[in-house]
């Protein structure tokens, strides 16, 4: 009964057997494929930690099913950049050490990155709309805000 | 017991041999350091080799039973470790939190892992340093006095030897030495430096392994299915639907405790919800409409004088001017934005728990008398998590896991999902206070009083594991925390009397959540104490100056008065308009003995609609020696933004059964666009001792933004959460 669903994952062809094409990407994506960016924070596209993107636009993994994602384009934290080879947005949360616990900040990013391909020069009051419904308790989005800040200057 | 479709046999057959991969887990491969050669290692706390060891490549491991709950204090005990040794930090490893390895320091809270835990790693770094410089004038000839350290190098007249080559993959066997004489903090180069975070790379770029990550060879995955009541019985089950479900192994029940099996994650969850069960009917939580009548109903287990001075009851009947407010403060959650994780795994009777807790060791204790075995059979390692911030979810996760653990042979993985976590985690109980304060002819506080409903204290700090509560298994009573701290009050008031009724009772099981007890006792604290300024007709800043005598406070409250620019009012502002906008001021010094916050709140309230926004914060901060600055002003911002969150929107909801507030739109908090500016002054004191900074300056945002309220529309607001409604309600009033 299980099915194949094949999909390129940070630029390279990868498939997963799912018994059950409704279920969401983010267990794909975490337990078939072994990715530790996209985070599990509610499976209900309240909080934005699970984000991803598909086809270059942020989606709620959590609340995606895996089947739509068959022939589709994915691009996690992890195809983003590396600790070696940091994309901008990833370089500059370490600039501004925007991080407490960490575990919302591949939704920041995430989101972040597909802002920024839509407003290359946001202001401060633009990146808060924009990461609105990403949650973080601990408190760390002003220097999210700055390191977003940052990351658009610097790609300019 | 096990569901009979799925045989014990049959799970034992499917999982083969059982490795557990411990490479995946950082903190566990840390731990491989050498307990083959060495026989197991001492985790005594008053031994150098409980904390430190060095091998022979000079690789330094420090064992610590403090945590990283994400604040970074990994980053900052590796300082403390790296700069009293003399060797760079990349030559620092840590171990935190394993059972086998680390000494227990006590539970992560209380803001005291590096007042504690960093002192105590400190003291045990100068004792081998120590010892080694002995070992280095023996070996090389040379005087004591005309060696020095530096990057694990002894060096003097010309001579060298290295740590390794001194311990050479030797133990450490010392006693700590209390009096080991400590580096000068004037010849520090790495305390005190915004080094940037150890974790932080890997934390951006999906490399980090969270406990939510952590996978163990042969893991199945597990879901426990709470009732629909709190306290309801489980009275029928049957999981014929679960059969259908690919990937389905199999149910464990026990008592009430039920919960579901599967290969896979997707399945579990699947069979979480097609599983069915028939519970009893419960309706014992009191009427949230009537919370507070209930609290003030409920039984008094004891009653305690925290504070005691004059004679209170005398300076109130004689004083010309009697002021009287009670306050509240609504139940809250912990909120982490990951929902509490754990993996165990029972072998050879053995069984091994990861987990997020902030106590592993205090969990070991609980697990075993659940589980009736002896500590000495259970190691429990820490797995960081998502941000904790007091006891949350995650020791109830991990006693999930091992009971189901327990019956399937397999490890178990227990995920919890967004509506365990907050239905289910363990609450920041209802605090109701009442005041009773005078002012002398002089509008001076002549007397002060403030009786706190707060649950009360079981003998043992721990909080009840749901697992064994459900399951009728032997279980400890909640502890809410030293919830009791904070009532005190730091100014010279010659009639003081501040007590604790404790209750034998309270709607949800009680725990510490961020600054437990500090930040509602000062909510209180601090803005009757700006009701009595406000009846003297005084400036509340100059107000809270005029009673303090301790020179550090004072200190604080002129930088703070600098830093936001303050300027004296004695009266509302009282402007018309639409918008009103008012500043408010407060001040703690924790727990009276140790680190010191003075904050100002700039506020707007919209009078239409009843809405506070809080645009800044002024904070001025005192915790003595700071280790890290940066990662200081990165707690003083989440202190900050976690507490307006609390004051101004979060307010558990619960109908007679259960808690419905179970997913961030019934439990709503703060969002980028309510974040407020926030401006901080600290004060360094690298020759004090180093105090914590974790929680107390979430203790002073409550006050601050209900007293810039009063400033800006005049009226009090004594219950928190500030909505809309409230606020609305208090400006007709
Ligand atoms: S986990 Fe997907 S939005 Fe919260
Ligand atoms: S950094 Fe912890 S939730 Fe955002």
């Amino acid at each position: 009964m299980s099915k194949t669903i094949s999909f390129v994952l940070n630029g390279r062809q990868r498939s997963v057997q799912v018994d059950d094409p409704e279920m969401p990407l983010l267990y794909a994506l975490r337990n078939d494929l072994g990715l530790h960016g996209p985070r599990f924070g509610c499976g209900l596209a309240q909080c934005g930690a699970c984000t991803v993107h598909v086809e270059g636009k942020a989606v709620r993994s959590c609340t995606f099913p895996v089947a739509q994602a068959a022939g589709a384009k994915l691009l996690t934290l992890e195809g983003l950049g590396t600790p070696e080879r940091p994309h901008a947005l990833q370089k500059a949360f370490i600039e501004e050490q925007a991080v407490q616990c960490g575990y919302c900040i591949n939704g920041m990013i995430m989101q972040a990155a597909a802002f920024l391909q839509t407003n290359r020069r946001p202001t401060d009051s633009q990146i808060k709309e924009a990461l609105a419904d990403n949650l973080c308790r601990c408190g760390t989005h002003a220097r999210i805000v700055r390191a977003v800040k940052r990351a658009s200057e610097s790609m300019a | 017991m096990l569901t009979d479709q799925i045989s014990r046999r049959d799970f034992l057959k499917t999982s083969g041999a059982l490795v557990v991969t411990y490479a995946l887990a950082p903190k566990a491969a840390n731990a491989a350091i050498d307990p083959n050669d060495l026989g197991p290692k001492t985790v005594a706390a008053d031994r150098v080799d409980g904390f430190v060891a060095i091998d022979g490549k000079g690789v330094v491991t420090v064992y610590s039973g403090k945590v990283d709950l994400g604040t970074g204090t990994d980053t900052a005990l590796t300082q403390i470790a790296a700069e009293e040794l003399g060797v760079p930090m990349q030559r620092v490893k840590l171990v935190t939190g394993d059972t086998l390895l680390t000494p227990d320091q006590g539970p992560t809270f209380g803001s005291l892992t590096i007042q504690n835990g960093g002192v105590q790693i400190r003291q045990a770094c100068a004792t081998a340093r120590e010892a080694l410089l002995d070992r280095a004038a023996q070996k090389l000839g040379v005087s004591r006095s005309d060696l020095a350290v530096q990057d694990g190098w002894i060096r003097g007249n010309g001579k060298r030897v290295a740590y390794a080559e001194l311990v050479g993959d030797r133990r450490l066997e010392l006693k700590l030495d209390a009096k080991a004489p400590l580096k000068d903090p004037s010849d520090y180069t790495i305390v005190g430096k915004p080094v940037p975070r150890l974790d932080i790379p890997e934390k951006v770029t999906g490399r980090f392994t969270y406990m939510q990550d952590l996978k163990v060879k042969g893991m199945v995955h597990a879901r426990v299915v709470r009732p629909p009541a709190m306290r309801a019985t489980l009275e029928n089950w049957s999981d014929a639907q679960c059969k259908q479900i690919p990937g389905y192994l199999g149910a464990v029940r026990k008592g009430s405790f039920l919960a579901v099996v599967a290969h896979d994650e997707w399945a579990a969850i699947k069979a979480a919800s097609a599983i069915e069960a028939r519970w009893s009917k419960w309706e014992g939580l009191p009427d949230k409409a009537k919370l507070w009548d209930h609290v003030r109903a409920s039984r008094v287990a004891k009653d305690e004088v925290l504070q005691n001075a004059g004679d209170s009851a005398a300076a109130l009947g004689a004083a010309p001017k009697l002021l009287k407010a009670t306050y509240d403060f609504a139940v809250h959650t912990h909120g982490s934005i990951g929902p509490s994780c754990a993996v165990a795994e029972f072998k050879d009777g053995k069984l091994t728990a990861w987990s997020a807790s902030q106590a592993t060791h205090l969990l070991r204790k609980q697990l075993a008398r659940m589980l009736d075995m002896s500590e000495l059979n259970i190691r429990c390692l820490y797995v960081e998590g998502s941000g904790c911030y007091g006891r949350n979810g995650h020791e109830d996760a991990a006693a999930d896991a091992a009971l189901i653990a327990r019956e399937v042979g397999r490890p178990v993985r227990v995920q919890w999902s967004r509506a365990d976590e907050h239905g289910w985690d363990p609450k920041g109980p209802p605090t109701l206070i009442d005041y009773r304060g005078a002012l002398d002819a002089n509008g001076n506080v002549s007397a002060w009083e403030s009786e706190a409903f707060i649950p009360e204290r079981p003998g043992q700090i721990a909080v009840t594991l749901v697992a064994a509560d459900l399951a009728n298994l032997p279980k400890e009573a909640s502890h809410p925390g030293n919830i009791h701290q904070g009532l005190a009050i730091p100014y010279a008031v010659p009639n003081i009397r501040a007590s604790a009724h404790w209750l034998a009772e309270t709607p949800f099981r009680p725990s510490w959540i961020r600054t437990p007890g500090r930040m509602q006792n000062s909510f209180g604290n601090e803005c009757f104490l700006d009701e009595l300024a406000a009846a003297a007709g005084a400036d509340p800043f100059e107000y809270r100056v005029r009673n303090l005598k301790d020179p550090r406070g004072l200190e604080l409250m002129e930088r703070l008065r600098k830093l936001a620019a303050w300027t004296p009012r004695t009266a509302p502002a009282g402007d018309a308009g639409e918008i009103a906008k008012g500043r408010g001021v407060s001040y703690i010094k924790y727990e009276l003995v140790r680190t010191y916050v003075g904050v100002v709140a700039d506020v707007e309230v919209n009078r239409r609609t009843g809405k506070v926004r809080v645009e800044r914060f002024f904070v001025a901060h005192d915790c003595g020696q700071i280790i890290n600055p940066d990662g200081l002003r990165n707690q003083i911002d989440g202190n900050i933004i976690q507490t307006v969150s609390r004051t101004l929107i979060e307010d558990l909801q619960w109908n007679r059964s259960a808690v419905t507030s179970v997913d961030w739109q019934s439990y709503p908090i703060l969002r980028f666009p309510e974040v407020p500016e926030i401006v901080i002054d600290l004060v360094d004191r690298p020759k004090e001792r180093p105090w914590g900074a974790g929680e107390p300056t979430a203790a002073v945002v409550p006050s601050a933004i209900a007293n810039a309220v009063y400033d800006a529309v005049g009226v009090r607001l004594r219950s928190v959460p500030f909505t809309p409604e409230r606020v609305r309600a208090a400006l007709k009033a």
